[in-house]
């Protein structure tokens, strides 16, 4: 009997890694708990441990090799010397499909996972002529607290695991190196009271960036995000500004259910003060989080773990702004209007590409700032289209979706030929069953029968 | 009216000397005329604050500082003008010790456009960067991460500051109390929690309310010295604060200083006191009062009755000007409502 010793997960979001170099070679018996390989991801290295006693029969997948799917056999042990190896069929998904220039590709997801979102840049950035490079939005979010801290000596980054650990998802991965522990500060894991330092230091007249390990930690320091952060200014009559950024990943990872699993966009757009930004693509990322670093507001800035190891094509310059407050159409259309922010925006393209293939032209507009909302690039593409479908993977009641909906009827009512449709998150805790978790997460499938349904192409969702 | 820096100017155990010797020393007939001059002008301005507030000219909460005068003044008196100050809700006394302007302060209490906020942050929120005071914070506790930060910022910038971060018995309750000692202690941030135990938490006795040690000893478990000061007695403060101040400023880290004080009036204005007696309080006043008590020393050092007086009467002046100009103060324009939301004039990049 053989054994097949498969790609391991070494993370909830992990799809493909690189292997990185076995410790074993073909003939060597290997005990339950020795080590056997180092895998790498964008997030980190890792060592393979052997779960079986065995003599290594066949090492599948070469070290050295990039893309390997989770999931996929690397290499097969035999219980006996001298067995011979299982007949096998050479496995055509052992490599995720290599990055195209302009995109990654999915990864074949691991049973049960909502397939990784398409992230393609179907409009560029139509005020860049000049070179670009391909990064992560992982790398873009570094690229732009680096070179604001080369930019400004005011500026630090504080928060759990970002200096030694670089970073719980390697986001602040060399920020440690560079910039020394007066800078990159490790915070013990106390989110109300590090949430209050970094106030005390924007009064002080420096730039704190301050990174929740995930924005569901957040909910122990969102007195001082609120009150002290985003009121102060308005309390003091105009004298106390409050320039600090509160980043770090938000919404669903994928299999941590309730706790772990949650969009904070409507929770914080609701309250004056602060401004709320929530990209999709590496560019905007950098962009943004360069401006956000840059306002002399309170800014939070939600990014989505999922996204992290996604590539895009991003400006290559240091001096790559985004304005905060500025939507962007990013896949322009006649029939109807998508609008989505961070990782719905993949789905919404996705959505947009099925619509196509039946004669429905779909205008997708990426959000980016949540507040102040680019009012008017919604109500400009509503009217030409008379129909809006809103993606947001949060919940729906008083989610983003009621308020733009809201801000439809007030500006564009004439013009609707449908009723606002709204695709979010079923109205549940998230559950860690993965079935029940892709049912509570909004898919492309919603979308395209919510925009058929405003287009009167199918009965009602 | 003196500022902050008139008084620190004055004050012993300023750097260039050495701080060691000066410790302890008592303060000469002018300083001592500044203390009692400052702590005069907190009880009038509070008792006129109290008054405006029986006419229906303040709203809201007001919480009088009245028997605590001597913890700030005492403070204050021996801080350098690069030190920072944030505190709780009870902020009026801090503010005139740090120098603010009594008439700003009394026309935030009535809501005016000449208040410190234009008429829009009220009794619990003020704020002046220019005298180094950040707040003023409605949230029990939530001054003392924030003064933390300050500490934070004086240490990265190097500015040789301390921050005062004044808190109550009942806020040394709070978790982020504890968050900030540890960081604090960690990071060895130039911080002075000064807790003032006025003996309760709005009607809830400290006895009630806190378990185990002394609140002086709440930060042994982070290695933060404490000391427990008589609160009443300016004097005594001043000594507690020149120690714990040289103790910061030497790159040592924070220090808890516990002020064992007394309010006499309510936790604020709608506090009916059944949580304790009427001759608890009078005794307090009688055997305790901050003034009282310096205004003995004085005359003892041989400043005579008439000086005093003189002080007395102008502290009347200036108090009764800040109300004369706190209701003459319009109420702020209405276009105030939309402004100090966001700063929208500075284009990112």
């Amino acid at each position: 009997m053989s054994i097949e010793i498969t790609m391991p997960a070494l993370s909830p979001t992990m799809s493909e890694g690189r292997l990185s170099k076995w410790l074993i070679s073909s003939g060597d018996t290997v005990s339950s708990g020795d080590v056997i390989a180092e895998i790498e991801t964008d997030k980190a290295t890792m060592e393979v441990e052997a779960a079986d006693d065995g003599i290594v029969g066949e090492l599948v997948i070469a070290e050295g090799t990039d893309n390997v799917a989770v999931g996929a056999v690397i290499a097969v042990l035999l219980e006996e010397e001298g067995e011979a190896l299982p007949e096998r069929s050479p496995a055509p998904d052992a490599l995720a499909e290599a990055p195209a220039p302009d995109a990654t590709a999915p990864a074949p997801a691991p049973a049960g996972l909502p397939a990784a979102p398409i992230a393609r840049a179907v409009i560029g950035e139509p005020d860049w002529t000049g070179p670009t490079k391909t990064l992560t939005v992982r790398e873009a979010l570094r690229d732009a607290m680096a070179e604001e801290m080369r930019n400004d000596e005011r500026v630090f980054v504080m928060g759990e695991e970002v200096a030694e650990y670089q970073g719980a998802y390697k986001v602040t991965q060399g920020l440690l190196e560079e910039f020394s522990d007066k800078r990159v500060i490790d915070t013990p894991i106390t989110e109300h009271g590090f949430a209050g330092l970094g106030v005390g230091a924007a009064f002080g007249e420096l730039r704190p960036v301050v990174e929740f390990m995930t924005f569901n930690f957040s909910m122990q320091a969102i007195d001082h995000i609120i009150n002290s952060a985003a009121k102060t200014l308005y309390m003091s009559g105009g004298q106390m500004g409050c320039p600090i950024v509160f980043r770090g990943p938000n919404g669903a990872a994928s299999r941590v259910a309730a706790q772990h699993s949650q969009c904070y966009a409507s929770w914080y757009a609701h309250c004056p003060g602060l401004k709320v930004v929530s990209p999709w693509s590496a560019a905007d990322a950098k962009g943004l989080l360069k401006a956000a670093i840059r306002d002399p507001n309170p800014v939070i800035f939600l990014e989505n773990e999922v996204m992290y190891g996604q590539s895009f094509e991003v400006p290559d310059t240091d001096d790559w702004i985004v304005p905060i407050g500025k939507a962007k159409i990013v896949r322009p259309g006649t029939d109807v209007t998508i609008s989505a922010f961070s990782i719905m925006v993949g789905k919404a393209l996705e959505a947009a590409e099925k619509l196509a293939e039946q004669g429905i032209s779909a205008e997708v507009i990426d959000l980016r700032t949540l507040r102040p909302l680019d009012t008017e690039t919604l109500l400009t593409s509503v009217k030409k289209t008379g129909r809006l479908v809103s993606c947001e993977e949060g919940f729906p009641f008083a989610g983003i979706g009621a308020e733009l909906s809201m801000k439809v009827m007030e500006g564009a009512f004439d013009y609707l030929d449908a009723p606002v449709m709204r695709v979010a998150g079923e109205d549940v805790p998230m559950p860690y069953a993965a079935n029940l978790e892709a049912l509570a997460l909004p898919q492309v499938d919603t979308i395209v029968t919510a925009a058929q349904s405003a287009c009167f192409r199918s009965k009602g969702v | 009216m003196a500022t902050k820096s008139d008084t620190t100017k004055k004050a012993p155990g300023k750097r260039g000397r050495p701080p060691k010797s000066v410790l302890n020393d008592k303060p000469d007939i002018d300083q001592l005329r500044e203390l009692y001059h400052q702590m005069v002008l907190i009880r009038r301005f509070e008792e006129k604050a109290g008054q405006l507030y029986g006419m229906g000219q303040i709203g809201g909460f007001c919480h009088l500082y009245i028997g605590q005068e001597a913890v700030v003044v005492g403070m204050q008196s021996v801080a350098e003008t690069q030190d920072s100050v944030v505190t709780s809700y009870r902020d009026h006394g801090h503010m005139l010790a740090c120098g603010m302007d009594a008439g700003g302060v009394m026309a935030e209490l009535t809501g005016r456009k000449d208040g410190y906020s234009r008429g829009k942050g009220g009794s619990m929120h003020m704020f002046s960067r220019e005298k180094n005071f950040y707040g003023g914070h409605g949230i029990v506790a939530a001054q003392v991460p924030i003064g933390a930060g300050l500490a934070f910022a004086h240490k990265f910038k190097g500015d040789d500051g301390v921050n005062m971060a004044y808190l109550g018995d009942g806020a040394a309750n709070q978790g982020q109390v504890y968050e900030t000692f540890n960081m604090a202690a960690l990071w060895s941030l130039p911080v002075i929690f000064v807790i003032e135990n006025n003996q309760y938490g709005m009607g809830t006795s400290v006895s009630r309310a806190a378990a185990g040690l002394d609140l002086a000893d709440r930060g042994k478990a982070y290695g933060i010295p404490g000391k427990q000061v008589d609160g009443m007695d300016v004097l005594a403060v001043r000594a507690a604060g020149e120690e714990a101040l040289a103790h910061c400023r030497s790159g040592k880290g924070p220090y808890i200083l516990e002020m064992k004080t007394y309010r006499y009036r309510g936790h604020s204005m709608s506090d009916p006191a059944k949580y304790r007696t009427r001759d608890e309080v009078d005794a307090m006043r009688k055997q305790h009062d901050p003034i009282e008590q310096l205004r003995d020393i004085m005359l003892r050092e041989g400043m005579d009755e008439a000086a005093l007086k003189e002080i007395d009467s102008s502290v009347k002046a200036v108090v009764g000007q800040a109300a004369d100009f706190a209701l003459e103060s319009p109420e702020p324009d209405l276009s105030e409502l939309y402004t100090d939301i966001l700063i929208e004039d500075q284009p990112a990049g």
